[in-house]
């Protein structure tokens, strides 16, 4: 081949083309779609398990708030006369041994429940998103530490644990020492989550680019990674709002937990024990709103996994 | 641009007017992993001046974007040590630099675009928020200032309709413009030098023919360095200066790139050249080099390239070649370089 052939062949550059291709790529401007969050939100609200869980999950959240709401009965003005009625149109889901109206009393259980649920998922998040974060973003010594420790706390079962700590360490158990024992308990599981998510994220391109851009690490985790880490972890954390109502249910109900007179579905349901032949309804109640509450956060974490994570769709 | 910041210094030391925009010595790579070290870059090294382009060429697997990453200081470490070796910056070494200052550099005198800009932009916040975060970063600009700067860079690139496209996320846009996108992010600080590695891989020919004159025209108008990393031979034809090809970690062949082109003088120069397709020769199959590239963590020894190259003979197994100057301008890790150029002179 001469020389001349070679000229040609590297000179056969499209290049001068290229004005005329400007406009080719021109393309109309599209109508704007919107980011991951906007997608998965205009897929939620045709999703019936959305929209079953989300309507159960604000009713529950107004009955914690505004128990007054959906009853006028104070909870705590008992008649020892009414003890143990069956429910009647005076009294809907009949009283408790104490003759107390067990319709407001499980109306107003609401509120503990909820509250122990949110708070804890809210701060064993916060923990997880932190460490979790720090582990899977600068690796080495540091995820190494985090991890271990991680997984020894993990290998603590969450009830046993509670029974142990909430014994030995608390003279007097409130929501806030439940709480504390739960988030305590909770955590691992969660940072474990975030961890790899983080890592997952860390590979990819555009965490590179930004790095090679000169964005500092604190920065890429806040806008690189977290915002693109975090769809699991919402999931997670709706799921674990329910797992930890029904962990402080089970606390309550082993006598570990709340201690009367606080109203709480775990307590009601482990006073109805004794009476569950006698008086069935003070188990069912506060069971079936237990349960429903445990399944509406559930459904809502599913239905969000599904319209979260693309993998799925 | 407003830029205030002084340019005469790197990381508050003073320039050397005499330096080169970058100069590269005898730079060493390695990642420490649990099968073995993988020697990525073994002694590369090549300056790079004011508005002029040097490529860097190989396969896949040749070290060619580890040597881009270890100018830039992103390598991940561990794994990837840089083990020996100078990367100057005007002058100034910037290897010893602590990374708070290595940082600043980065995005500012030196940016990078990547190959695929779908994956290199962050896919959940809007474009113009990306290329604006680079002035709010560097610049501490408050965010409606930042915004109309995107707006002015996006159009810059020749993103049509800029100001309506500031807020669409990079799934909206099409490869090409993906790729502006990204070169917008880059230039932003009116970087010095701009690393591009593979920039046109992932997009299809008329784009790429779009994407290189973007950036020759713009590094004409800013008169940046440009460091090219890319397995096209084409493109490096038309824009590089300089080139150098890498094999196995090694650079096996330098120099001004027309008559390295012309007359190569290492053998798997040569078979990249007979690789391509070409339009004026008619064949009925391309002649791909034959073999793969080596095992990084059992190069052959001697020469690493004597498993695949016509020429090769006894020496080969035991000697390394060390790099021969084929003119004053030019060199070539073949015991047998003049055997090769000769292939090619008079033809």
């Amino acid at each position: 081949m001469s020389d001349r052939d070679r000229e040609r062949l590297f000179t056969s550059s499209p290049a001068p083309v290229v004005a005329s291709f400007e406009e080719l790529e021109a393309e109309p401007i599209i109508r704007r779609e919107g980011s991951l969050y906007a997608d998965a939100w205009r897929q939620l609200r045709r999703r019936p398990m959305f929209i079953i869980s989300g309507i159960l999950i604000v009713i529950l959240a107004v009955m914690a708030i505004w128990p007054g709401l959906f009853t006028r009965a104070d909870p705590r003005a008992c008649d020892l006369a009414d003890s143990l009625l069956r429910p009647s149109s005076q009294h809907w889901f009949g009283t408790d041994v104490q003759g107390c109206d067990y319709y407001a009393r499980t109306i107003w259980g609401a509120r503990v429940s909820i509250t122990i649920g949110v708070l804890v998922t809210a701060c064993a998040t916060l923990i997880a998103v932190l460490l979790g974060s720090v582990a899977g973003y600068y690796g080495g010594i540091v995820d190494t530490l985090i991890a271990r420790l991680t997984d020894i706390w993990f290998a603590i079962p969450t009830i046993l644990g509670g029974i142990v700590i909430l014994r030995s360490i608390f003279s007097t158990r409130g929501l806030l020492q439940v709480s504390l024992v739960l988030i305590v308990l909770g955590w691992p599981t969660m940072l474990r989550l975030v961890r790899s998510a983080v890592m997952a994220t860390k590979e990819m391109d555009y965490v590179d680019a930004a790095r090679a851009l000169g964005v500092r690490n604190i920065r890429i985790i806040r806008r690189h990674i977290l915002p693109n880490a975090v769809a699991p972890v919402i999931v997670y954390a709706t799921i674990t709002v329910g797992v930890i109502i029904s962990a402080e249910a089970a606390l309550s109900f082993l006598g570990v937990g709340l201690q009367l007179p606080a109203i709480s579905w775990g307590l009601m349901i482990s006073v109805a024990q004794n009476r569950i032949l006698t008086a069935p309804h003070l188990l069912l109640f506060p069971g079936a709103f237990l349960s429903v509450t445990v399944f509406s956060f559930i459904l809502m974490g599913d239905a969000l996994r599904d319209a979260l994570d693309p993998r799925l769709r | 641009m407003a830029t205030t910041l002084s340019r005469d210094a790197v990381a508050g030391r003073p320039v050397d007017p005499a330096a080169p925009l970058l100069a590269v010595e005898d730079l060493h790579v390695e990642f420490r992993i649990d099968a073995g070290t993988v020697r990525a870059v073994n002694g590369l090294s090549y300056t790079l001046r004011r508005g002029e382009t040097v490529a860097i060429l190989g396969e896949s697997g040749s070290g060619k974007s580890v040597s881009a990453q270890a100018v830039m200081g992103i390598i991940d470490s561990p794994p990837g040590f840089v083990t020996g070796g100078s990367v100057r910056f005007r002058g100034v070494e910037l290897l010893d630099l602590p990374e708070a200052e290595r940082r600043r550099v980065r995005g500012d005198r030196i940016a990078m675009i990547f190959q695929d800009a779908l994956t290199a932009l962050n896919p959940v916040f809007p474009v113009g928020w990306q290329i604006a975060e680079m002035f709010r970063m560097h610049r501490g600009l408050p965010r409606k200032e930042a915004r109309e700067k995107a707006i002015e860079l996006m159009e810059r690139v020749k993103i049509p309709s800029a100001r309506t496209r500031v807020g669409s996320y990079p799934h909206e846009f099409s490869g090409g413009m993906r790729q502006r996108v990204m070169i917008a992010m880059a230039l932003s600080l009116d970087p010095e030098i701009l690393i591009a590695d593979e920039p046109t891989t992932a997009l299809d020919v008329t784009v790429q023919a779009q994407i290189m004159s973007l950036l020759a025209e713009l590094q004409q108008q800013t008169g940046m360095g440009l460091i090219l990393i890319t397995h096209d031979l084409g493109v490096v034809a038309e824009v590089a200066e300089e080139v150098v090809v890498m094999y196995a970690g090694r650079e096996v062949e330098k120099g001004p790139s027309l008559p390295v082109y012309h007359q190569p003088a290492h053998p798997y120069t040569m078979g990249l050249m007979d690789s391509l397709p070409r339009r004026d020769v008619h064949t009925e199959r391309l002649q791909p080099i034959k073999g793969s590239p080596p095992d990084l963590l059992a190069i052959p020894s001697g020469c690493p390239f004597r498993p695949r190259c016509p020429y090769t003979r006894e020496i080969c197994t035991r000697e390394e070649p060390p790099l021969a100057a084929v003119t004053p301008e030019r060199v070539s890790a073949c015991h047998f370089w003049e055997e090769v150029s000769r292939e090619r002179a008079g033809a």
